[in-house]
């Protein structure tokens, strides 16, 4: 399948008055057309930065170092800014972990949503924009959509205001979605709603989806392949069934390891594994796992270990998958 | 709506009544009458004029009898200028400390937000660095230095400006300038502070991924939004400059309010010090008043309750 965007050793760190904080150190990974791809991993792995890097919208003091992010043949690292705004909103578009700060305070929403297409579209009428943000707001169930649009954001809930957000970044029918955490700051009920109504816009509009979260029952549920992230790196690749049959990582053991049945119970979030992740000040020379992984080898500290085809589109990076790697009671790939 | 500002109204009413009466007994409450002090009268002259005045009155009554005549917009008589009253001090002295307030608001406002603006936006470079250069002078070196370092420059060197009197626009400048100049600085600081924190907000990252230009982001997102906690000083700055500086009247030898205050002061001429204290209170309170009506159409969060 043709890959619609494809990210090749991306390494973005922030220039801050400690020294380099070295956020994403060297990502790969493509999504298909038409593919809910997941991102997972701890808090501060890194899937936000790699995320925002693709549209640029990063702090200032962020840089990004090397890698290409290839979308429509064009390197979106190097392409002007116009051409770059060009493509938010309209080709990619993002929805983001907040939905209660990630709308202006002082403008209605209607006007919020009216304003994605009217930027892009500066050419169409305005009462066709409005009606088309009424047709949005329906589409996302957000009741009486002719009385919401004149409402301030103030006055919707978490969860509403999340649909706003989603009726704005598909407001264009983009190519790709990037959905950042949109349901974690939401209760469970309505978390399963947005994540449904995703799935639906997702087969209707043919939309590309990478959804990034903490939560392994939202993968198993929404996702046809995840990407599981630590220390700024990605430690496997999996399609759904392989993460959760055969996971080929102990990072990605620790996240499943305390879940029952991911499959029944929808809504069990990641275990704490004991420990913390890396300082990215000052990131390990060796896996970035190895402090804390029970498997862990001398050399694991000493080298970054390369990723192993495990099969199909299954990809890891561990030492204990190595071809060479001692079959014992220590190695849970190879007992 | 207009339950939320009758409420505030009333406030407001509250707030210059317990004004009114502190100044009237602190006024009271200060050893000696008004003439016993710097002139030798005699005990007979004295007592007619305390009779005139009715300063004989127990307190209460005289208190109701000044707040009566307020509501008639009457400030009483000066006790020091026989045959003026408080309100012919006001009446020549506000319109010239109004024009040139009113002048400096106009540059204040002009010269403050653009300079926030150009020192958010340009956070880190040089350009922010000359705004905070000039900023930190203003809000830091007394008015009265900066009058005579300006005196000094345009007047005595230059000959450019006049030193004194607003007898021409050039009159204007230096004056302005000088009471103007730690507003503009305060200000500048305020809408730089207040646009930065609002550059890091969440929405401001949803208007870039909707792909706007950097400027549409600025204006149409951000300033609205940093512009709230700015509109709230500048109420009582408003205030402050209309109502005219005491410094800044007495250096360039302007015939505002502010030097009738300072010389009503040092004559103890307490009708005109309390008469001048209630009118600023009242500009005060109805600044801050309009300024929540501003408030409140720019920003539809705010509650009416
Ligand atoms: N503006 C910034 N300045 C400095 N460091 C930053 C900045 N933004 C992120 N980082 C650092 O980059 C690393 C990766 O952060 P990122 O936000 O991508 O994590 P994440 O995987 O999205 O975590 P979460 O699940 O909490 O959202 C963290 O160590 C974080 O501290
Ligand atoms: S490389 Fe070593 S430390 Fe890293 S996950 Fe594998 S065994 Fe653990
Ligand atoms: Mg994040």
């Amino acid at each position: 399948m043709e890959p619609i965007l494809q990210i090749e050793n991306l390494k973005t760190s922030f220039m801050t008055s400690n020294g380099e904080v070295q956020a994403v150190r060297g990502v790969s990974f493509s999504i298909n057309k038409g593919e809910i791809l997941g991102i997972v991993g701890e808090s501060g792995s890194g899937k936000s930065v790699t995320s925002m890097s693709i549209l640029r919208l990063l702090a200032d003091t962020a840089v990004i170092k090397e890698g290409s992010i290839t979308f429509e043949g064009k390197n979106l690292i190097d392409v002007s800014k116009k051409e770059m705004r060009g493509i938010r909103g309209e080709k990619i578009s993002m929805i983001f972990q907040d939905p209660m700060s990630s709308l202006n305070p002082l403008i209605p929403v209607g006007n919020q949503v009216a304003e994605m297409i009217l930027e892009h579209h500066p050419d169409r009428k305005k009462e066709d924009v409005k009606k088309e943000v009424l047709e949005l707001f329906s589409r996302v169930r957000i009741p009486e959509p002719e009385k919401r649009y004149k409402c301030f954001p103030h006055e919707f809930s978490g969860g509403m205001r999340q649909r706003v957000m989603i009726a704005m970044a598909l407001a264009n029918k983009p190519d790709l979605l990037i959905a950042d955490e949109p349901t974690t700051a939401l209760d469970v009920t309505i978390q399963d709603q947005i994540l449904h109504q995703l799935r639906e816009l997702e087969k209707e509009y043919g939309t590309s989806i990478i959804f990034i979260t903490h939560d392994l029952g939202v993968v198993a549920e929404l996702c046809d392949r995840v990407i599981v992230m630590y220390g700024g790196l990605v430690m496997e690749e999996a399609s759904i069934d392989d993460i959760f049959e055969k996971p080929g990582h102990p990072y990605t053991m620790g996240l499943l390891v305390s879940i029952p049945d991911i499959k029944q119970d929808k809504s069990v979030r990641l275990m704490p594994i004991p420990g913390s992740p890396p300082d990215m000040t000052n990131p390990p020379k060796g896996c970035p796992f190895a402090p804390r992984c029970p498997y862990a080898r001398k050399i694991c500290a000493q080298e970054l270990p390369e990723f192993i085809e495990l099969g199909e589109g299954h990809r890891t990076r561990c030492f204990l998958q190595y071809p060479d790697a001692p079959a014992d009671e220590h190695n849970p790939f190879r007992r | 709506m207009v339950r939320y500002f009758a409420k505030r109204l009333g406030l407001m009413l509250i707030a210059l009544f317990l004004i009114i009466l502190v100044t009237f007994v602190i006024m009271h409450a200060v050893p000696g009458g008004p003439f016993t002090s710097d002139r030798n009268l005699s005990e007979e002259v004295e007592a007619a004029l305390n009779a005139k005045y009715h300063l004989d009155d127990p307190l209460p009554k005289q208190f109701f009898d000044y707040l009566k005549g307020l509501l008639h917009g009457d400030f009483g008589p000066s006790y020091k200028f026989t045959g003026k009253t408080v309100n012919d001090f006001i009446a020549n002295g506000f319109p010239v400390s109004g024009k040139l307030g009113g002048i400096t608001i106009i540059f204040v406002v002009l010269a403050s937000i653009p300079m926030g603006i150009l020192a958010a936006v340009k956070n880190g470079k040089w350009q922010d660095m000359v705004v905070m250069a000039v900023a930190t002078i203003g809000v830091t070196i007394p008015s009265f230095v900066i009058a005579s370092m300006l005196i000094y420059i345009f007047s005595f060197r230059m000959g450019a400006l006049p030193s004194f009197g607003l007898d021409s626009w050039k009159g204007y400048i230096l004056p302005v300038i000088t009471l103007g100049g730690y507003s503009v600085s305060y200000l500048a600081r305020q809408m730089r502070s207040s646009l930065l924190e609002v550059m890091g907000q969440d929405y401001i990252r949803t208007a870039r991924a909707k792909g706007l230009a950097e400027p549409k982001v600025i204006f149409k997102h951000a300033l609205r939004n940093a512009l709230i906690p700015v509109i709230t000083v500048l109420g009582p700055t408003v205030a402050n400059l209309l109502t005219g500086s005491f410094v800044v009247e007495k250096i360039f030898a302007v015939p505002g309010l502010g030097v009738h205050f300072v010389n009503s002061v040092s004559m103890r001429d307490y009708t005109t010090i309390m008469g001048v204290t209630v009118f600023y209170a009242t500009f005060l309170l109805a600044m801050v008043f309009i300024v929540d009506v501003f408030y409140c159409l720019i920003d539809p969060r705010i509650k009416y309750d």
